[in-house]
């Protein structure tokens, strides 16, 4: 696994901030009468890099879809960069233009060019004149390393690429948090590198990330805290170093034992 | 050695190969012939039996439509001919009726000296549709504008067209043609007053009326601006029911002050000289236009997650998907004026227009929520997630890939929709299959003859049809966006 991480990490710019991007305490949800999200307390400061890990179905990426509200909680309260959500349209809004999303199936807009991809929510949520808003998108394309692209459709590119742009499209809107929901388990062997790459850098940058992932390498190499989840609990959260070296708790060390294992 | 041995001795690749040209086929119409036609003993007896079915039909109509006859004043005269030039007993096809009725399948009853007012209408039409149906293509925007120029000129000047309206129209087509080639986004602006304008020149009458019925949205949109800042669903309320009261209480009013100030007014033409092509086009243009955005808010209407604007969705949708259209023409002509304030008089093709819009919105909703089921959940999320609102949403990002999806589905709901203006006959107004035939039988020189204007009047609906469905595989040709 940790094979795919093959650069040197520049903790240089790495500073976690006392200013906290997220919190949720007791936060609670359920999906009709299952309970999916139990209990979570967590609180993410400026600047920090938080792996989420646990076997499927332990409720990881609903966590994280709750703090863009794709999700609604049923009880408790999550608060993003000092707003919080509720059914409250304006502070769904807001706190959405505030936090990227990377998802698995990448979701880009096959209509659309890899540039409109990333300029049409600058235009029409951040109200960016349009030239603007190209010149922002280019920036973020040369970034992610795949500016000849922009004018090809999402239907051309491999997964990987795709991914690259997803992330890109995301930065375009300048976000202060970034969420990344198994951003590499649909790509290919070959193309995860890549995708990875482009996550330490941002990273490296500063940026508050949040990322269910399996990537246990990238966990290791950029993370601060890793979190370990399983039946919609937080069950163990650490430093990487210790997560991965001296695990607590029972299933944490079995979760890590098949994973590592091989 | 052993073939087994060969496989497992180790093999590595020194060179890696070229790509290389596919095998020869077969001779091209020969190979066509075997895969297509006589591929097995099954498929090759189909195809004889085919053939003798195409055969036979040939040989029974062949005589009938090789004797026919182009020039004749009467079904007498024309049998006549027939005989003359083919000897005792033979048939054939009299399409002198085609020729000498021509005007009144195309426009009905609509008096003579005016039909050059309809032909600007359908010509100035595509003026209209250039920025929206022809927004990609210079070439075919080119064609299609120049084609419609010349023609609808040409048969303005042989109508006998007044030479301001000659002029009128000549203006309109040169700087319309000059306007597409630099931007044809500002042709929309023809498009949008086109059904206003469209209207008067087809019913005549004042200018004031279209005018005044204009000023509805502009009203609508001063009292959403007005009530957004109190509250946006008052405000979407008001943007619906300031227009409506305006046209059903003061529009007609305001219109007829205005006629006595400052005239505009042209020769006005009833509803119900009306008929043939003229009307099927104007029914079904108009139900083409409305029924789609009407469509487009039903089908978002029932996929909502507010119960109350679900189930009225639901509930129109199945109620008019469950009647027949020929029970909602009957409400339109009969039972509709019940509901009208008394006095007011509601025209029968406006009354004919709502029905089937509404008729074919029913249907057009479900193929549109068709559309909208089979968008990946992914991209509804991932608009949420960049912060873009519902109506952004769904504007950007779903409307137009479902509507993409859809488009074999609405176009087959418009092409149903024309073809069904035919029914109209049964209220009482000249559709070109049936009242128009029948006007054309009730005159002592044609009575007697079936085949000839069936035939007519259904090649040119299959014509109007096999256009509208080779343009919906040009556009979903023109929208595929994955391996290009």
């Amino acid at each position: 696994m940790s094979e795919a991480i093959t650069r040197k990490i520049d903790r240089s710019q790495m500073q976690v901030s006392d200013e906290v991007a997220i919190s949720i305490t007791n936060m609670n949800k359920w999906y009709g009468t299952f309970h999916v999200l139990r209990d979570i307390n967590l609180t993410v400061h400026q600047g920090e890099r938080i792996v989420i890990a646990g076997p499927s179905g332990s409720g990881k990426s609903t966590l994280i879809r709750c703090i863009n509200r794709l999700e609604e909680h049923q009880a408790g309260q999550i608060i993003v960069d000092g707003v919080e959500l509720t059914s409250d349209i304006k502070n769904i809004d807001k706190v959405r233009s505030e936090v990227g999303m990377v998802f698995q199936h990448f979701n880009l807009f096959p209509h659309l060019t890899v540039l409109e991809n990333c300029t049409l929510a600058p235009i029409w949520v951040r109200k960016v004149p349009k030239k603007q808003a190209e010149a922002t998108a280019m920036h973020f394309l040369e970034k992610v390393k795949i500016p000849e692209q922009a004018n090809k459709y999402p239907g051309q590119l491999s997964g990987g690429q795709q991914q690259r742009v997803a992330i890109a499209r995301s930065l375009c809107m300048q976000p202060r948090i970034m969420l990344f929901d198994e951003p590499t388990s649909a790509l290919d062997p070959e193309m995860i590198k890549e995708v990875l790459d482009t996550m330490i850098e941002l990273a490296e940058e500063g940026m508050t990330m949040l990322c269910v992932t399996h990537e246990m390498g990238f966990a290791q190499a950029v993370a601060n805290r890793v979190i370990f989840m399983d039946q919609g609990q937080i069950v163990e959260q650490n430093n990487p170093h210790d997560f991965f070296n001296n695990p607590k708790s029972e299933r944490t060390k079995l979760f890590l034992s098949q994973i590592l294992g091989h | 050695m052993s073939e087994l041995h060969a496989e497992t001795v180790p093999f590595v690749r020194e060179t890696m190969l070229p790509p290389a040209p596919p095998p020869t086929q077969e001779a091209g119409a020969v190979r066509w012939l075997r895969t297509n036609l006589f591929s097995g003993p099954v498929n090759s007896a189909l195809t004889i039996l085919g053939l003798l079915i195409v055969w036979f039909l040939v040989n029974h109509f062949w005589n009938w439509f090789a004797h026919s006859v182009w020039n004749a004043g009467s079904l007498s005269e024309c049998r006549q001919i027939i005989i003359d030039r083919w000897g005792e007993g033979s048939t054939g096809a009299c399409w002198a009726v085609v020729r000498e009725r021509w005007m009144q399948f195309t426009f009905g009853f609509y008096p003579s000296g005016l039909y050059w007012r309809p032909t600007m209408a359908f010509g100035l039409l595509f003026v209209a549709l250039a920025p929206v149906l022809f927004s990609e293509s210079r070439k075919i925007r080119r064609i299609v504008l120049l084609t419609a120029a010349v023609l609808t000129l040409s048969a303005m000047a042989v109508l006998g067209a007044p030479t301001h309206w000659f002029i009128f129209a000549a203006v309109i087509f040169i700087g319309a043609t000059v306007i597409a080639e630099q931007n044809p986004g500002r042709l929309l602006i023809f498009s949008l007053l086109f059904p206003f304008l469209g209207v008067w020149w087809l019913w005549g009458g004042s200018l004031w009326g279209p005018i005044m019925a204009l000023v509805g949205p502009v009203l609508g949109w001063v009292a959403y601006r007005l009530l957004g800042r109190f509250s946006p669903i008052l405000a979407g309320i008001g943007m619906i029911l300031v227009p409506l009261l305006w046209w059903i209480f003061l529009a007609g009013d305001a219109a007829r002050d205005a006629e006595n100030l400052a005239s505009l007014a042209i020769p006005a033409v009833a509803s119900d000289r009306f008929g043939g092509f003229l009307l099927s086009i104007t029914i079904g243009l108009s139900g083409i236009a409305l029924s789609l955005p009407l469509g487009i808010v039903l089908a978002l209407a029932r996929r909502s997650d507010m119960f109350l604007v679900k189930t009225l969705a639901v509930m129109f949708i199945e109620f008019i998907r469950g009647v027949p259209l020929i029970a909602l023409l009957f409400v339109a002509s009969l039972l509709l004026n019940y509901f009208m304030p008394p006095g007011t008089n509601f025209d029968i093709i406006l009354r004919v227009i709502i029905m089937v819009t509404v008729f074919a919105a029913a249907y057009m909703a479900e193929v549109i929520r068709g559309g909208l089921a089979a968008l990946p959940k992914g991209q509804y999320e991932a608009a949420d997630a960049l912060g873009l609102d519902y109506w952004k949403a769904q504007r950007l990002i779903i409307l137009p890939q479902a509507l993409k999806i859809s488009i074999p589905g609405i176009v087959s709901t418009f092409i149903g929709m024309f073809k069904d203006t035919t029914l109209v006959t049964f209220v009482g107004l000249y559709d070109p299959l049936k009242s128009m035939s029948d006007a054309v039988r009730a005159s002592t020189d044609w009575k007697g003859i079936y085949w000839e204007p069936y035939i007519f009047v259904g090649l040119i609906f299959f014509i109007i049809c096999f256009g509208m469905s080779r343009y919906s595989m040009y556009l979903e040709r023109r929208l595929q966006r994955e391996h290009r």
